[in-house]
């Protein structure tokens, strides 16, 4: 099971964090630093894992961000990579060439996408084509902006 | 500020969050969120209505300044409102909002529930997925309260569509993680082991997840799902990679599916059906085949994806340890990605390897790549894989390579990385310690410890070693001589200054013969330390030096001048100040017998496990002994056990003179004393007898009797008290009750009906007190009794025998269930070992009948032992029942025993091996 998915830039600042276990605030927080800390600090061309408490960690760099998560003893590490990287490619297939400001200024994106993606710390979904269906058609729910304003208030 | 590529934009929102980066300062930063805030209030609390679009704007800002790291105490309302909207955005906005910033809040959990509730009945898939996503995220108590039951039944509806059945597989396991107890499976179990074989991919892949988790709770109630998971997994195996289509990863077939399906069969032991264990045969070879043709894509996530089901398919292979040819493939595969260019391989295999090398079928095989790992310690650059490869040089260690890994592993803690150093000594130590043949050597190597890293030498070495110096007179003349000359470093670490005054302060005779280092050399050597070491340290030596008095009356008069110097008897520090004026008494006033008599040499130290493994296992799970691989199982101290011991005394007790207060004497060195200090309470011996049996006399006075006789059944017990007053007038005023800790409170329920305030003169009255066991416990609740006999008002309290183990119920079991539960509780700190003494006559029968009224089943032929018992059963309370396993294992030649429990939970294990140990 996953304990946490992070993604956060080369100078530390978190841009999406997603919790799959009951963390206080403060937890949280000390979780944040720790990753930050051990990631940011390793040398190029090292492995992608790492042992912290009794999770193990694995991480990536996607051009100016890293995504890093924690796994439980039993996990598989490889496939977490490839989870990682599935997340990039529906990130991708989405915002088209999706680059670090996508996802911060369309923050609630990544989150939806994430959603369709993992639940409760597992993989929901693994087929690119049904991730990325469904995230579309929510789209396509989506009124515009101009119907919005011209529809009357409530 | 990119344009918004898709889907609605909201304006205000990008203009907020650019204008957030576009300030210079933290103090900027916060006074534009202020202004936002205020302004978002201020709408809110508007008169006008806001529209759908608005709320959702703000709703989004405020999340946004949340994930920023700023606290938000408004616009829940507001959010939960965006849950009844029909449009899709706003819903999807409210729910990411509660799922991110949940508030438990009552009345908004029941609108929120409320809103879920409407979703899931509305039988729109995305608004059912949104309301499901809501309930997994925040999978609090109060929604599993709510919906726990609706959920099964959403899965396994024939009408649901499949990315609902997905979601709420996945609902439902999050649920039963959270709170088990509200998601009662037994009615669904057969239609979700059933879910295998649905056609949908995902649908299994979702429902896979889930039956691991539930398999894991109860493997019998999974058991179908065994045979469905290897027809799965072979079709996926032998599929051309294009069947699958969307499933089919860079050219590799489903591979989070088949890693599911992997670790599903790892809850398992290998399939008795024939048929169907050759079938499993044939997948895993196929799975080892696929890794040696080419690559069918040069993309690393090809050659991951196809590596992640290798390496779980050798997890199984380990995990069945039952076929020599695949557990020997696997290990060749291994050995082959030791060596491998990518750096990921090459950790991980060193990770599979560890597990390996605990399999007496490929322990051997493993041992031949100790120069590949070596190599990886000196040669690797990244630190997690030389960490990877110091746990697995502890595991392929034994009799024949130990000396060489313990050569290699302090040459490595030279250069070591700070952060796992620490962890390199305890390994070392323990190495040393169990394959030590000659203890000349395993002195040599622990002084070289503290010599390199001497500052994460932790308290637990070095007491290890005075033990086994003191318990063994062979190495006690070697150890005298090597700490002296090891002293003799103009700057040693003070482990070493503890060590060598210990030793010398006991053994310093054994090599005073030599002028070299007679008695006053050894003197003046340690004390040419002791300005230099905090006052711990300074107590121990105080205390060799009126040790040495004893050994040699020639330095008598030196040692008492130092002791009588101000900067001793004036001491600042009471415990160094108290010791000086003591031993300087002692030394004046004490003959020579006397003194001999105090002073004695340290008798050996109990037979005991090394609290360094203990140690070592709470600092972190990793990193298993390869236990018996070799049959080495004799019953002795270098045996590796259980992490059930108090944590050690304070160095300055080490020497104490003075017999130790009960309090810790079930600590490290002091409790050779342990025999000095008599039974606290009268009431607590009373309590052991009752831990394997249910009725008899609690207390008994010259004025009354407290009988008792208990009944249990599953989580509830009923105590039927009686009160016998022995005297010929009546008790007056009489009361009894039942008090707890605080903690214990929380964890057991007793309900005592009220008695009769009046007890005739030899009359006896009854009372019933009901128990319920809400989760394990290890305290024990107090009986207090109180009644006015003869003008005076009498206070009785007496501890109250309900123990965790009344709540077993006996479980029968097959020797093959029985060690495939050990296995999979193999976890550290689930098991609990300990070796004592026998206190009572070593019998059989006794034994069996103590083990029969302590609660579990006594499995027959499971051991292969004869003479040693197996049990099963299952601890029951109101939160959780948790299986136990025990072992018991009679050395009736050193008159001891070995207990070993393992259990789900640690708090369990140790409970239950305190209170059975103390029986035999």
């Amino acid at each position: 099971m996953i304990h946490f998915l992070l993604l956060f830039s080369r100078q530390g600042k978190l841009r999406l964090q997603k919790w799959f276990t009951p963390l206080s605030e403060l937890e949280k927080k000390k979780v944040i630093r720790d990753m930050t800390l051990m990631v940011l600090a390793r040398p190029p061309r090292t492995s992608n894992f790492l042992q912290w408490r009794d999770l193990k960690i694995v991480y990536k760099r996607y051009a100016s961000l890293y995504f890093c998560t924690g796994l439980e003893e039993k996990d598989n590490e490889l496939l977490a990579l490839e989870m990682i990287h599935r997340y990039v490619e529906l990130l991708d297939k989405y915002f088209g060439n999706v680059c670090e400001l996508d996802i911060i200024f369309n923050f609630e994106k990544a989150y939806f996408i994430l959603d369709e993606f993992l639940m409760g710390g597992e993989i929901l979904e693994t087929s690119k084509f049904a991730v990325g269906g469904s995230v579309e058609e929510a789209d396509t729910l989506q009124e515009t902006m101009e119907e919005y304003m011209s529809k009357p208030a409530y | 500020m990119p344009a918004v590529s898709k889907g609605d934009g909201m304006r205000g929102l990008a203009v907020f969050i650019s204008d957030i980066r576009n300030c210079k300062s933290k103090e900027a930063e916060v006074k534009r969120i202020n202004k936002e805030l205020a302004n978002i209030r201020s709408k809110f609390k508007g008169d006008k209505a806001l529209d759908g679009y608005s709320k959702k704007k703000y709703v989004c800002k405020l999340l946004f300044i949340f994930l920023l790291g700023h606290d938000i105490d408004f616009g829940h309302m507001e959010a939960v409102n965006l849950l009844s909207s029909n449009k899709y955005t706003e819903k999807q906005i409210g729910y990411l909002f509660i799922s991110v910033l949940v508030n438990s809040n009552s009345d908004l959990i029941r609108l929120i529930n409320n809103a879920i509730k409407n979703d899931l009945a509305s039988r729109n898939p995305t608004f059912m997925n949104l309301a499901l996503h809501c309930i997994a995220n925040v999978g609090s108590r109060e929604m599993a309260e709510a919906f726990a039951s609706e959920i099964p039944r959403i899965l396994v509806a024939g009408d649901s569509m499949d990315s609902v059945k997905q979601s709420a597989a996945l609902c439902l396991l999050r649920l039963n993680r959270t709170s088990p107890d509200l998601v009662p499976m037994e009615e669904w179990t057969a239609r979700v082991v059933h879910l295998l074989n649905d056609q949908h991919l995902g649908v299994v892949t979702a429902a896979t997840s889930l039956i691991i988790t539930l398999a894991q709770k109860s493997p019998d109630d999974f058991k179908t799902s065994v045979s469905l998971a290897v027809t799965r997994l072979s079709r996926i195996v032998t599929s051309a990679s294009i069947d699958l289509q969307d499933y089919t990863y860079y050219f590799v077939a489903a591979p989070w599916l088949s890693v599911k399906l992997l670790r599903l069969l790892q809850c398992y032991p290998p399939p008795e059906d024939t048929a169907l264990r050759s079938r499993l045969t044939e997948c895993l070879e196929t799975i080892l085949n696929k890794a040696q043709e080419p690559p069918k894509s040069k993309k690393v996530q090809h050659s991951n994806a196809r590596n992640a089901v290798l390496l779980e398919a050798i997890a199984l292979i380990i995990h069945h340890d039952s076929e020599p040819t695949l557990l020997v493939r696997a290990c060749n595969q291994l050995g082959q990605f030791l060596q491998h260019r990518e750096t990921n391989l090459r950790y991980l295999a060193l990770e599979s390897m560890c597990t390996l090398a605990s399999s007496e079928f490929s322990h051997e095989a493993v041992k031949t790549h100790i120069e590949t790992v070596i190599s990886a310690l000196k040669t690797e650059r990244d630190v997690s894989v030389r960490q990877r490869a110091v746990d697995l040089l502890y595991a392929m260690c034994d009799r024949s390579n130990a000396r060489q890994i313990v050569a290699e592993m302090l040459g490595y803690l030279e250069t070591a990385d700070y952060s796992i150093r620490e962890e390199i000594v305890l390994k070392v130590a323990i190495l040393a310690e169990k394959y030590a043949v000659d203890y000349t050597w395993y002195v040599d190597t622990i002084l070289n410890l503290i010599r390199i890293a001497g500052d994460h030498v932790s308290e637990e070495v070095w007491y290890r070693v005075i033990q086994i110096v003191i318990n063994r007179d062979d190495v006690q003349g070697y150890a005298a001589k090597t700490v002296f000359e090891a002293l003799q470093a103009p700057a040693c670490h003070e482990n070493l200054v503890k060590v060598g005054g210990y030793i010398l302060g006991e053994f310093g005779n054994l090599i005073a013969g030599d002028p070299r280092s007679s008695p006053l050399v050894q003197f003046n050597l340690l004390h040419s330390k002791f300005h230099l070491c905090s006052v711990p340290t300074r107590a121990l030596l105080l205390s060799a030096y009126i040790k040495f008095i004893n050994l040699f009356p020639e330095v008598k008069a030196t040692i008492q001048d130092v002791l009588r110097s101000d900067s001793q008897l004036r001491n600042a520090d009471v415990e160094l100040q108290q010791r000086a004026v003591e031993y300087l008494r002692l030394s004046c006033i004490a003959s020579a017998d006397i003194l001999a008599t105090v002073l004695e040499e340290m008798p050996p130290f109990p037979e005991r496990e090394s609290s360094i493994l203990a140690k070592l296992k709470k600092k972190k799970g990793s990193g298993k002994l390869p236990e018996n691989v070799n049959g080495n199982a004799e019953l002795h101290a270098e045996e590796p056990a259980a992490a059930n011991k108090a944590s050690p005394p304070p160095p300055t007790e080490v020497l104490a003179l003075n017999p130790t207060p009960p309090a810790a004497a079930h600590s490290l060195l002091v409790d050779v004393f342990s025999d000095l200090s008599a039974p606290t309470a009268v009431a607590e011996d009373h309590l052991s007898r009752f831990v394997c049996k249910n009725n008899g006399v609690l207390y008994e006075s010259q004025l009354l009797q407290v009988g008792l006789k208990s009944e249990y059944r599953q989580n509830l017990g009923r105590i039927y008290v009686f009160y016998g007053n022995k005297t010929s007038s009546s008790f007056l005023s009489f009361s009894s009750w039942v008090s707890s800790s605080d903690v214990l409170k929380t964890q057991l329920n007793v309900h005592a009906k009220a008695v009769e305030p009046v007890i005739e003169g030899g009359a006896q009255v009854q009372q019933v007190l009901n128990i319920e066991c809400v989760t394990d416990f290890s305290d024990v609740p107090v009986l207090n009794v109180q009644f006015r006999y003869a003008g005076t008002l009498q206070n009785i309290e007496v501890k109250l025998p309900v123990m965790l183990n009344k709540f077993f119920q006996p479980t029968e079991m097959t020797s093959q269930d029985f060690f495939q539960r050990w296995k999979q509780l193999g976890a550290p700190q689930q098991e609990v070992q300990k070796i004592f003494k026998a206190q009572h006559p070593m019998e059989t029968d006794a034994a069996k009948a103590k083990l029969l009224g302590f609660g579990v089943a006594l499995l027959e032929g499971v051991d292969p032992n004869p003479a040693n018992f197996v049990g099963a059963g299952i601890i029951h309370s109101k939160s959780a029942q948790v299986g136990c396993l025990l072992r018991l294992e009679p050395n009736t030649h050193a008159q001891m025993y070995r207990l070993t429990l393992r259990t789900s939970r640690d708090s369990v294990s140790q409970r239950l091996c305190q209170l059975l140990s103390e029986q035999f």
